[in-house]
C-alpha cells in the first residue's frame, strides 16, 4: 500500500541543516503493523510526518518518494494531500490532551473529519456516525458524552476519542505516532488491545511509530529500527527480537529492565548519546558509542541484506553475522557490551 | 454557569461599594480645607457656601456625610455651582459623543486589530508582516492628541475632506454625524489597533504550533477552517477579556484627549473642562460613574469570557 | 541496620473548594489514604502506581514539600510531621529530592556549577572549596568538571538528570527521594541513570526512596517495593518476591499488562486487560479500592476494606483474596486471568 523510498527531509535551523531524516526506505502491506522504533532524535516521527506533508508548516525540505497505491505524495499539492489526509491515511497523536482542540465539543471535532471528506451526509447522519465510532472503541454513555468537552474526559478515554476520529473515514493507513506513551500501563494494554483488534477487522495497515520495544513485541509484526536519521534494521518481529544484527539494537534490547527475567546484576546501558543531527558523525553513525567498531566503520554501511536465510532482514552493520552472533551476547542474553571509550 | 455569574456578581457588588467610600473619602472626607468653600468653586458666596454646607451634610458626622453624598449623586441632586448646572442633566447631555465615540472605535479597533494580526501572522516574517509591525508601533506610541491634531490639521483644515471638529447627533443628520466621527474614530481606534494586531498577531503564532492545530491539519480539513475554527478560537479568548475592559475604560472617561482635541462636547471633555476650571461636583460625579461602569463591564466581560471557554466553565 | 523513616498511617487530604458565593468544602481528594512503611539505612524502596495514586503526593510529604493532613513521619527517630521551617532545617539537608523533568528542576538562568556551587554553600562550605567539591561532584555522576560553566540547556537530558542528582548529593545527605527520575529520559539513557545511582548507593552510603509508575524500571533498584492504588498501599514485598509471586491481584494485573520486549514471551504470557478505569480520588470505592476492576472481588470486598497484613514473612497485602499463596490460588490465577482475555 504504501512504498516510501530514500525519503529525506532537512530543516534549516540556527545549528545549520538538520538531517532529520537521511534516506529511509520501507514499505507497508495490508493489513500489517509496521513498527519504527527509535529514541528521541532518531527522526522516526518527522519520517511519518512528511508522508502527510505535515511537516511543510515546519518549513522542511523533503526528498525522495512515499507512494500510496503508485501515487506520489512528496510532490503532491497540498490539495491532494488534504484529501489523503482523515481518508486514505489518518493519524492518532501522542498526547490527546494537547491533541484535541480544548475549546470545541468532542462530538464536533469528530464530525468536522467526516464533513471534510464527505459532504453529501445530512446533520442526522454525521450525528449517528460520531456516536457509532465513540461506541466502537468502548466509550460509555457515548450519546451522551459526544458533548463534552476533552478535558472532561480521562486520558485514556480522550485517546480512545482520537482512535475514533481516525477510523471515522474508515482509512486504509493508521499512523500512530506514541499513541500510548502518555498513558498509564494498564489503559496502555486496553488501548493497544483495541489497536490491534480494529487493524484485524478492517485489514487497515497500521504504522507505530514508538520508543517502546514492549509495545513493538506486543502487536507489530515488522519493525525498523532508526538512529540518527536513518533506518538501522528492519526485519520481522521475531528477526529483529531473537535474531538482531546492529550494536545499536543489541543496546536497546540489553538496556531494557524487564519484569519476565531474572535481574541482571548491572543494566548493560549504551555509552554516550545520540549525535546532533546536524553534525553527523562520518562513517556509521553509531561508531562513536559502539565498543565493536573496527576500521571498516570509517566507511558509511549501507542498509542491506546480509543473512542469506533471511530474505527481509537488513541491516547496516559492517561486522561478519557470524561475529555479530557472538558479540551480542552479554552475560547470557543480548546487550551491548561495556567499555569503548565515548569519541566526541 | 450560573454558579460562575452569581459569584461574579456578588464581587462585583462589593466591589461597587468600595469604589463608592473612596470615592467619598478622596473628594469629600479626606482633602484639608473646607470641603463647602471647595465645592463652591471659583464664585462663591458666603450664602451658597451655607447651602452647599446643609445639602451636603458638612457639619454632621461622617457616615451621613457618605450617605448624603450618595444620595446627591444618584437621585441627580447634584449641581456645579460654578456653572450653575445641574451636573447629571449635562452628562446626559454630552452622554451621546462619548458613546458614539467608544461604540463605535471600539467596533473598529477589535475588527481591524483582529484582522491585522491575523494577516501578520500568516505572513510573519514577511515584508507585509515587518510593514503591519512598524504601522502597529507607530500606532502604540503616537499619542492620541497628536495623531488627532495633525488629522484635523491635514485632512481637516488644509484639505477640507473633514469637518474641523464637532459633533453632530445620530438622529439629528446621520450623514454628518457619521463624517464628524470618522476622524475621532480613526485617532482614538490607532493605539488600540496597534495593541491588539500585536497582541493577536503573538497568540496566533503561538496557537499554530500547538498540538490540537497539527491534529486539524492531519484530518484534512481546509487550511481556512484550520485557521479559523481552530488556530483564531483559540487566539481570541484573551482579545475578548482586553476589549471589554478597553471598553470600558474608553467610556470610564478614557477619551477626554480624544473629546477635546475634536471638540465632541462629551463626558470625558466635560470632565476636562471641570477640571481645569477647579470645578469640583462634576468631577466627583464622573469619577463616580465611570468607575462603576468599568466595574460593570469588567464583571460582564469575565462571565463572557467564561462562556466561550469551557475549561472555567465547567471547572 | 537501625530505621532511618518510619512512616505511620499517613493522611493526605486536598480539599476541594466551592459554592455558591462563598468557598465551602465540598470534598476532599484522597491523596494519600494511611500509608505506613519504615525504611532501613541503606535500602531503597520503589513506590510503584499509576497516576492518581499518590505516590508523587507520598514523596513530597516525606521531604516536606507538603504538609500531612495527619499520621507521623519520623526521620532518624525525630518526628517531622509538622515540624516548622526552623526545626526542619537540619533535618533538611539529610532528606533530599531528585525531580521528574530534568529540564524544569533546573534554574535555567544558573550555570551547572553554581546549581551546585548554592547547596554546597548552604552546608557552610566556602573558598575554593566549593569550586573543588563542585569538580568532584560532577566527576562522581559521569560528567566533565569542565562543562561547569554552562547552562542547563546546553546538556542533554540525561545530563541534566545528573545535575539534578550531584545537586542533591551535595547536601551529603542519608536518604534521597527520586520522584520519577527517569520517566522522562530516553531508553537508552535511562539505563546509564539507574546504574549511576547504583553506583552511588553503594559509595556514598545512601538510601533511596524511588517513586516511578514503571515497574520494570523500579525493579532493578530496590530492596523492597510498595505498589499504591488511589491512595493506599497494595502491596508491600521484597523486590524479587514481588515479579515471581504477586500477592494482590492489582499487583498481578499490572505485571500482566506490562509487555515485555519478546513476542514470544507475550504470547505465553496470560495478557491480562484490566477493565476501566482507576476511579476519582474524590470518591473512591467502598470496601477495597481495587474491587470494581477486580477479577477476584467477591460480596466483603465490596464493604469491608481489607487491611495491609503480612501473608509471607516480609511480605505485606491488602487483600480478601491473595494470590500465590497456595498452588491452588495459582491455578486460579491463571484461569481468571485467562478467561478475561
Amino acid at each position: 500500500m504504501l512504498e516510501v523510498e530514500d525519503l529525506r527531509v532537512e530543516f534549516t535551523t540556527d545549528e545549520g541543516v538538520v538531517r532529520a531524516v537521511d534516506g529511509v526506505s520501507f514499505s507497508l502491506a495490508e493489513g500489517e503493523v509496521l513498527a519504527i522504533v527509535g529514541e528521541s532524535g532518531s527522526g522516526k516521527s518527522a519520517t511519518v510526518m512528511s508522508v502527510l506533508g505535515l511537516t511543510r508548516a515546519a518549513g522542511a525540505r523533503v526528498q525522495g518518494s512515499a507512494r500510496l497505491f503508485g501515487r506520489e505524495l512528496v510532490t503532491a499539492s497540498e490539495h491532494e494531500l488534504r484529501g489523503i489526509r482523515g481518508a486514505e491515511i489518518a493519524m492518532v497523536f501522542q498526547d490527546p490532551m494537547s491533541a484535541l482542540n480544548p475549546v470545541q465539543r468532542v462530538g464536533d471535532q469528530i464530525a468536522e473529519q467526516i464533513r471534510a471528506h464527505e459532504r453529501g451526509l445530512s446533520r442526522a447522519q454525521v450525528d449517528r456516525r460520531v456516536v457509532e465510532l465513540m461506541e466502537r472503541v468502548a466509550i460509555p454513555r457515548a450519546r451522551d458524552r459526544v458533548r463534552d468537552y476533552p478535558h472532561e474526559f480521562s486520558g485514556g478515554m480522550r485517546q480512545r476519542v482520537m482512535i475514533a476520529m481516525a477510523l471515522s473515514c474508515s482509512p486504509r493507513i493508521l499512523i500512530a505516532d506514541e499513541p500510548t506513551t502518555a498513558l498509564d500501563v494498564t489503559i496502555q494494554a486496553q488501548i493497544l488491545e483495541q489497536l490491534a483488534r480494529l487493524g484485524e477487522e478492517t485489514r487497515m495497515g497500521i504504522l507505530l511509530v514508538t520508543h517502546d520495544l514492549g509495545v513493538v513485541a506486543d502487536i507489530a509484526d515488522r519493525v525498523a529500527v532508526m538512529y540518527a536519521g536513518q533506518i538501522v534494521e528492519d526485519g520481522t518481529l521475531d528477526e529483529l527480537f531473537y535474531d538482531p544484527q546492529h550494536p545499536y539494537t543489541w543496546g536497546l534490547l540489553g538496556s531494557i529492565p524487564r519484569v519476565d527475567r531474572e535481574r541482571p546484576e548491572r543494566l548493560p546501558a549504551i555509552p554516550g548519546a545520540p549525535p546532533s543531527l546536524a553534525r553527523t558523525p562520518h562513517g556509521c553513525r553509531f561508531r562513536p558509542r559502539c565498543p565493536h567498531r573496527f576500521e571498516r566503520c570509517e566507511a558509511p554501511p549501507p542498509l542491506e541484506l546480509r543473512l542469506d536465510d533471511s530474505p527481509g532482514h537488513r541491516d547496516r552493520c559492517w561486522l561478519e553475522p557470524g561475529d555479530k552472533r557472538r558479540l551480542r551476547l552479554v552475560g547470557g542474553q543480548v546487550g551491548l557490551a561495556a567499555g569503548g571509550t565515548v569519541i566526541a | 454557569m450560573a454558579r460562575f455569574a452569581v459569584r461574579r456578581t456578588f464581587s462585583m457588588l462589593l466591589v461597587l461599594f468600595a469604589i463608592s467610600v473612596l470615592t467619598f473619602l478622596i473628594f469629600q472626607a479626606i482633602p484639608n480645607g473646607d470641603p463647602a468653600q471647595r465645592l463652591a468653586g471659583r464664585t462663591s458666596t458666603p450664602e451658597t457656601v451655607a447651602a452647599i454646607r446643609r445639602t451636603w451634610g458638612f457639619d454632621k458626622p461622617i457616615y451621613d456625610q457618605y450617605l448624603l453624598t450618595m444620595r446627591n449623586i444618584f437621585t441627580g441632586k447634584v449641581i456645579s455651582y460654578t456653572q450653575e448646572v445641574n451636573v447629571d442633566r449635562q452628562i446626559a447631555q454630552d452622554l451621546p459623543p462619548t458613546l458614539s465615540l467608544a461604540i463605535g472605535a471600539g467596533v473598529i479597533w477589535l475588527a481591524l486589530g483582529v484582522a491585522l494580526g491575523l494577516l501578520s501572522a500568516v505572513k510573519a516574517g514577511g515584508l507585509v508582516d515587518r510593514g503591519l509591525t512598524v504601522l502597529a508601533l507607530v500606532g502604540i506610541s503616537t499619542p492620541v492628541f497628536l495623531i488627532g491634531a495633525v488629522m484635523l490639521y491635514v485632512l481637516a483644515y488644509k484639505l477640507g475632506i473633514f469637518p474641523n471638529g464637532g459633533y453632530v447627533g445620530l438622529t439629528s443628520n446621520p450623514l454628518q454625524w457619521f463624517t464628524h466621527m470618522l476622524l475621532p474614530w480613526a485617532a482614538l481606534s490607532m493605539l488600540f489597533i496597534g495593541f491588539y494586531s500585536r497582541v493577536l498577531r503573538s497568540n496566533v503564532l503561538d496557537a499554530m504550533n500547538e498540538d490540537y492545530v497539527r491534529t486539524a491539519r492531519a484530518k484534512g480539513i481546509s487550511e481556512r477552517r484550520v485557521l479559523v475554527r481552530h488556530v483564531l478560537r483559540n487566539s481570541m479568548l484573551p482579545i475578548v477579556a482586553l476589549w471589554g475592559l478597553d471598553f470600558a475604560a474608553t467610556i470610564g472617561g478614557g477619551a477626554i484627549l480624544t473629546e477635546s482635541v475634536f471638540n465632541l462636547q462629551g463626558v470625558g471633555q466635560y470632565a476636562a473642562q471641570s477640571i481645569g476650571q477647579l470645578d469640583v461636583p462634576p468631577v466627583l460625579v464622573i469619577v463616580m460613574f465611570g468607575s462603576f461602569f468599568v466595574v460593570l463591564l469588567s464583571a460582564l466581560t469575565d462571565i463572557v469570557f467564561a462562556l466561550l471557554d469551557p475549561r472555567i466553565r465547567l471547572s | 541496620m537501625s530505621a532511618l523513616l518510619e512512616v505511620e498511617h499517613l493522611v493526605l487530604h486536598f480539599p476541594v473548594r466551592g459554592g455558591i458565593l462563598f468557598d465551602r468544602k465540598l470534598g476532599e481528594v484522597h491523596a494519600v489514604d494511611d500509608v505506613s512503611f519504615t525504611l532501613r539505612e541503606g535500602e531503597t524502596l520503589g513506590i510503584v502506581g499509576e497516576s492518581g495514586c499518590g505516590k508523587t503526593t507520598l514523596a513530597r510529604c516525606i521531604v516536606r514539600l507538603l504538609r500531612p493532613t495527619a499520621g507521623q513521619i519520623r526521620f532518624r527517630g525525630q518526628d517531622i510531621t509538622t515540624a516548622g521551617r526552623r526545626a526542619l532545617r537540619p533535618v533538611r539537608s539529610q532528606l533530599q529530592m531528585v525531580f521528574q523533568d530534568p529540564q524544569a528542576s533546573l534554574n535555567p538562568r544558573k550555570r551547572a556549577g553554581q546549581i551546585i556551587g548554592g547547596a554546597l554553600r548552604l552546608r557552610g562550605i566556602r573558598g575554593p572549596a566549593v569550586t573543588e567539591r563542585t569538580r568532584e561532584l560532577l566527576r562522581r555522576v559521569g560528567l566533565d568538571p569542565e562543562h561547569a560553566n554552562r547552562f542547563p540547556h546546553e546538556f542533554s537530558g540525561g545530563q541534566r538528570q545528573r545535575i539534578g542528582v550531584a545537586r542533591a548529593l551535595a547536601m551529603d545527605p542519608s536518604l534521597i527521594v527520586l520522584d520519577e527520575p527517569v520517566s522522562a529520559l530516553d531508553v537508552s539513557i535511562q539505563a546509564q541513570v539507574i546504574n549511576l545511582l547504583d553506583d552511588l548507593q553503594d559509595a556514598f552510603g545512601l538510601s533511596y526512596i524511588f517513586v516511578a509508575h514503571d515497574l520494570s524500571v523500579v525493579r532493578h533498584v530496590s530492596d523492597r517495593i510498595a505498589v499504591m492504588y488511589l491512595g493506599k498501599v497494595m502491596e508491600l514485598s521484597p523486590a524479587e518476591e514481588l515479579y515471581v509471586k504477586p500477592v494482590h491481584p492489582y499487583t498481578a494485573a499490572l505485571l500482566a499488562s506490562i509487555p515485555v520486549p519478546g513476542p514470544r514471551e507475550n504470547r505465553a504470557r496470560p495478557r491480562a486487560v484490566v477493565a476501566g478505569e482507576p476511579p476519582d480520588p474524590i470518591a473512591p470505592p467502598s470496601g477495597c479500592r481495587f474491587h470494581p476492576r477486580c477479577p477476584r472481588a467477591t460480596a466483603v470486598c465490596q464493604k469491608v476494606e481489607p487491611p495491609l497484613v503480612e501473608h509471607a514473612p516480609g511480605h505485606l497485602a491488602a487483600c480478601h483474596h491473595p494470590l500465590n499463596l497456595t498452588l491452588d490460588d495459582d491455578r486460579a490465577v491463571d484461569g481468571a486471568y485467562s478467561r478475561a482475555r
